[in-house]
């Protein structure tokens, strides 16, 4: 009976002090990764201007699929990419697809001249203090979220895009 | 003030020198086994060396306060002042351990090392030199002043370890004991060598100023008051009649460093061979007669009750304190700093020491041997961690 | 298991060598000349009477103290394995880390990457090292604390003969009518504080027993410190940001949910000249400059919630002056001056000359971080800053940036004058003049640059303080008690005329000695001698004797 009882009593014991080894490991080991903000989960709220001053909140624009892009003039494959979701945002901005280009912080003057030079017309906005990039924990530019019209993140894409991939995305969104 | 000051440093060390003829006529006049409580009555000559043990004490806490006056802050801050602070804790870890057990043969051996210590502590600049923003805190005197406190009970601890091995390692013992015995005696030895070697450069003025390429491939200078053996990378020597470095470094290991250790050896290995020529006898032999008299178990309860009686103290200045300061002036309380490493290294050794002393009975001999190893931690931790491997405790 | 029975009537634990309670020696293959060993009182330690399962032989391997010490001593070389080059951790480098690595400490270094060593701390297998340190600590201290406990508790009064003559300190002495005199001892004992029992005329004083409890108090102290550094790694315990903060700017303190604010009004950095003192001046002399102070000036706030990207409105909780030394404190929250970048570009200003005559049609400024586009200087003349590349460089011969701060600026000029109605174009990047249009009759002319200093600040919130100041405090307390008190007994006994006197003590057999010859002073009571010391007494004798013959 005593006997018994040690056994038990020592099983538990152990038992705990594995537990214990094994989650300090497993936090160790996992706790350099950033946090990206996750598939299936609801896209972090945010509220940034564009180049007028105008407010542009994610949340008010529940109903429409968002295509979040975040990028700098001075990203290569950004470059790329832009001319083809200005392409793509003519052909879904009226049904229901919005574009939102982030711009990682750059003066005014250097997105104005880039935006026109590429004759953007979707909204840019300007995440100044780098919070928005932080909330989704992105790195590098450029990067793409997806985001569907009642606002859960469909995909992330951490590449530079195609048009067709563009394309592709842009029905996965839609409403 | 600065003056005074170095004088009451001085003249301790003289306090010193003349105890030790003292210590050393105490235990030619003893009569039966030192280390027995039912004859513990001093002799005379052992009375004096006591006296002046005192007043070398007072000279040298005279030193310290001057200097903390003058300086305005705890004379702990750089090479210089935490050696000399050592040497001091040293001695009050002697008097302290010597009130508990009367060992005139604990003073005889322990006040030659503190002369070393003091000596070998003067070789570096002497300047006093104002606090860099992060030594700024009332726990530099705190926690510096612990540390050293708990490192020279440890200390003691030594001492008593390598008169018990000079005592029971006798001609009879297996080679190999006799050996590392005798490379103890050898490493005190290559200390000596290395301040009489700095002593007489830099009474010549010895300077020579080399130009060298360091690893970033930047031209600077370097000037050497040791004759070069060992020359920095791609060196030039601008100082004409100088001689030339036999062997030349590689940029990342700091030549003038290795340089300094390697004349330490070569005047070591000269003041070694000289005094086993003259004497004929191994030198922990020469050391015997002195130790004759002293009781074997007693020496191992001195030696261990310092390690009881540093050991907290070291955990307390040289981890808690430590930690405590790390956290606010470098954001966190441990940043796996080399010299942080190296106190728990310490830390960790004599953690073990105890273990093996309680548990597996290594007592006397072994224990005697861990004593002395944890020693050449501290010192490898004083020295080595400091000049060599730097990390952010750099000083000088 | 069995138990065993005690001639005295006491039923021991299976596997105790000396009887908890009269101390008769149970273990057969103890040498019975040789002194007691009285490590743990003799008591059975109960890893080693039951090994049957798995979990027993788990139990049992950490139960071991030799598995513990091996563990510490594996520990230390591996600690000492780390310092021999610098950590990753510790580093300040541009390049990546295995490049380092190889470039600075050659093949050696290239091995040390390798092998991981660069994060040695940090590696799963160091990690694992000291958890089964900490799983030693539990189980060995469970193990030995509960028989050791039952030992001292079951100990009676009077001993077995055997086993006071085996102690270190003892003596024996054909006394008749010892009444009177053990009365006085008993009263000098209680005099020393020791605590006296008395069972038909033997006596049991004891003193200290709780110095015995010291290593377990110690041990619970370091799994507490454990615990907490363990629990860094749970969310919401921990939190480690750098802030970079310029001048004049005003920012969320990373790590606190945007709610907090911090304005950047002033960095300083200070260095000691001859004011501070005559006694520094000669350090002074051999180092040159050493700094004073670093400090940052600041406004702390505290801001309406608000969302990413989202300026709140803020409400001013204080000013501080961030030094080494004195972070700011607030909340869970602490914030450290630990670095700085001084004098970075933050405006230029040029002017619009006339390369021929030098004369000049006024000054711009251009804001780094804002450019405005147009920059108006009356009279008909005024510059246009077509484009501005904060960081600039050439690839496929476009000019473009790196990065978006400025570290290298280069701006494209259209200077639009009375004379040249349609404007000259000049591309100015530091140090070189581009003129793509052909030659200009007008030039922008670098006449200043502001700077600006950054103050990089550390915050940090950390809640496992609290858990590791109670561990190390009760790691403290519990080796203070182990190591500066300890545990005396003095056994008395009567038999048949002859009275038995032992002592011990688990250290300062010395002080102990004497204490006891005090206490027995004067009496018929025989001083204990110490058996160790006649031993070696007699080897020295033999010595000598041998030397002479």
């Amino acid at each position: 009976m005593k006997k018994k009882r040690r056994l038990a009593l020592r099983t538990i014991i152990l038992t705990v002090l594995l537990a214990a080894i094994f989650y300090t490991l497993y936090a160790n080991l996992t706790k350099d990764t950033r946090k990206t903000a996750a598939v299936g989960e609801e896209a972090p709220d945010f509220v940034l201007k564009d180049l007028e001053g105008n407010e542009h909140r994610l949340s008010d624009y529940r109903g429409k699929g968002v295509f979040l892009n975040f990028w700098g003039t001075w990203c290569k494959p950004c470059k790329t990419e832009m001319p083809y979701m200005e392409n793509q945002y003519q052909q879904y901005k009226d049904q229901g697809v919005e574009i939102i280009a982030v711009n990682a912080g750059e003066t005014n003057l250097a997105i104005e001249t880039f935006a026109k030079q590429y004759q953007l017309s979707f909204p840019i906005v300007v995440d100044h203090t780098g919070e928005v990039q932080k909330a989704y924990g992105i790195y590098p530019l450029p990067a793409t979220f997806l985001i569907s019209p009642d606002g859960k993140i469909v995909d992330y894409i951490e590449q530079s895009l195609t048009e067709d991939m563009i394309k592709n995305y842009m029905e996965r969104i839609k409403p | 003030m600065v003056e005074l000051s170095g004088n009451l440093l001085f003249a301790a060390f003289v306090f010193y020198l003349v105890a030790i003829l003292f210590f050393g006529g105490a235990i030619r006049q003893k009569k039966g086994l030192e280390g027995s409580p039912y004859q513990n009555k001093p002799v005379r000559s052992g009375k004096i060396a006591m006296t002046l043990t005192i007043l070398g004490f007072i000279s040298q806490l005279g030193y310290f306060i001057t200097r903390w006056i003058a300086a305005g802050h705890a004379p702990v801050s750089n090479m210089f002042e935490f050696i000399t602070f050592f040497s001091i804790m040293m001695v009050g870890a002697f008097i302290i351990i010597y009130s508990i057990y009367r060992s005139t043969v604990l003073g005889l051996f322990t006040l030659p090392i503190v002369l070393i210590i003091i000596a070998y502590g003067s070789m570096f600049t002497k300047d006093v030199t104002p606090l860099i923003p992060a030594l700024q805190s009332y726990w530099l005197p705190i926690h510096v002043m612990t540390t050293a406190a708990g490192q020279a009970i440890l200390s003691i601890s030594f001492i008593a370890g390598l008169i018990y091995l000079i005592k029971t390692i006798d001609a009879s013992a297996p080679p190999k004991k006799q050996f590392f015995l005798e490379m103890i005696l050898y490493c005190i030895n290559a200390v000596i060598g290395f301040i009489m070697i700095k002593l007489v450069f830099s009474i010549m003025n010895y300077q020579a100023v080399f130009e060298w390429v360091d690893k970033e491939g930047n031209t600077s200078t370097l000037k050497y008051t040791l004759p070069a053996i060992l020359g920095p990378n791609e060196w030039n020597l601008l100082t004409a009649g100088r001689m030339e470095p036999i062997l030349e470094m590689p940029a990342i290991l700091e030549a003038q460093k290795f340089n300094t250790v390697i004349w330490s050896f070569i005047a070591g290995t000269v003041l070694y061979i000289l005094i086993r020529l003259i004497t004929r006898k191994k030198a922990a032999r020469l050391f015997h007669p002195f130790v004759k008299k002293i009781n074997a178990d007693f020496l191992d309860e001195i030696s261990y009750r310092s390690v009881l009686i540093g050991f907290p103290v070291f955990t307390l200045g040289g981890l808690v304190f430590a930690m405590i300061w790390a956290q606010i002036a470098w954001t966190r309380f441990w940043a796996w700093d080399p010299k942080e490493v190296w106190a728990l290294i310490t830390w960790l050794f004599y953690a073990a020491f105890l273990h093996l002393r309680l548990s597996k009975g290594w007592h006397g001999e072994k224990s005697a041997w861990l004593a002395v190893i944890g020693f050449g931690i501290i010192m490898f931790n004083l020295v080595f961690v400091n000049l060599i491997i730097a990390g952010l405790h750099a000083y000088v | 298991m069995e138990k065993v029975k005690c001639e005295c009537g006491h039923i021991n634990p299976h596997g105790t060598i000396l009887c908890e309670a009269c101390g008769k020696i149970l273990d057969e293959k103890m040498n019975q000349n040789e002194l007691l060993d009285m490590r743990y009182e003799g008591s059975a330690r109960r890893s080693q009477t039951y090994n049957k399962t798995i979990i027993d032989k788990v139990w049992n391997f950490f139960s071991s103290v030799k598995v513990g010490v091996t563990l510490i001593v594996v520990t230390l070389i591996a600690s000492i394995i780390g310092t021999v080059l610098p950590q990753e951790g510790n580093l300040s480098i541009q390049i990546p880390v295995n490049q380092y690595y190889e470039e600075r400490y050659g093949w050696f270094g290239k091995i040390y990457y390798t092998l991981g060593f660069h994060d040695l701390y940090g590696s799963w297998w160091y990690l694992l090292l000291i958890a089964s340190i900490g799983v030693s600590l539990v189980i060995c201290s469970l193990d030995r604390v509960i028989p050791l406990y039952k030992a001292l508790k079951n100990q009676k009064v009077t001993r077995n003969s055997g086993f006071l003559k085996r102690q270190r300190l003892y003596s024996e002495k054909q006394i008749d009518n010892t009444v009177g005199d053990i009365e006085i001892v008993k009263e000098r004992l209680t005099k020393k504080r020791y605590n006296v029992m008395e069972e038909n005329g033997n006596l049991l004083a004891e003193k200290g027993r709780f110095s015995r409890w010291g290593p377990y108090i110690n041990h619970i102290g370091l799994i507490i410190f454990l615990i907490g550094a363990m629990l860094r790694f749970a969310p919401g315990f921990y939190v480690n940001e750098a802030l970079w903060i310029k001048e004049g700017d005003t920012l969320a303190i990373p790590g606190t949910n945007k709610e907090y604010y911090l304005t950047n009004h002033q960095f300083i950095l200070e260095l000691y000249d001859e004011s501070d003192g005559e006694v520094y001046k000669e350090a002074l002399n051999q180092k040159g400059g050493v700094v004073k102070n670093y400090q940052s000036n600041i406004t702390l706030y505290k801001a309406e919630e608000s969302l990413p990207g989202e300026k709140p409105k803020l409400h001013k909780l204080e000013d501080y002056q961030i030094q080494v030394n004195k972070p700011l404190k607030f909340d869970q929250y602490a914030i450290y001056q630990s670095s700085y970048r001084l004098n970075e570009i933050a405006k230029m200003t040029f002017s619009l000359t006339d390369k021929e005559s030098g004369q000049t049609f006024g000054d711009i400024t251009i804001d780094l971080t804002n450019p405005e586009e147009n920059y108006d200087l009356g009279n008909g003349y005024h510059v246009e800053l077509m484009s501005y590349f904060p960081d600039f460089q050439i690839v496929d011969g476009e000019p473009s940036t790196k990065s978006s701060k400025p570290v290298n600026p280069a701006f494209a000029f259209k200077m639009v004058t009375p004379d040249k109605p349609q404007g000259e174009v000049s591309f100015a990047a530091i140090q070189q003049t581009i003129e793509p249009m052909g030659e200009n009759k007008y030039k922008m002319t670098f006449k200043s640059v502001d700077t600006v200093n950054y103050s990089g600040l550390t915050v940090r919130k950390d809640l496992t303080l609290p858990i590791i100041a109670l561990g190390g405090v009760i790691f403290l307390i519990g080796v203070a008690q182990g190591s500066f008190w300890y545990h005396r007994r003095i056994w008395l006994k009567q038999e048949n005329g002859v009275i038995l006197l032992a002592g011990h003590t688990n250290k300062n057999w010395y002080g102990f000695a004497k204490e006891i010859e005090t206490i027995v002073h004067g009496t018929k009571i025989p001083v204990p001698v110490d058996q160790t010391l006649l031993k070696e007494k007699k080897a020295m004798e033999g010595q000598g004797g041998k030397s002479v013959g």
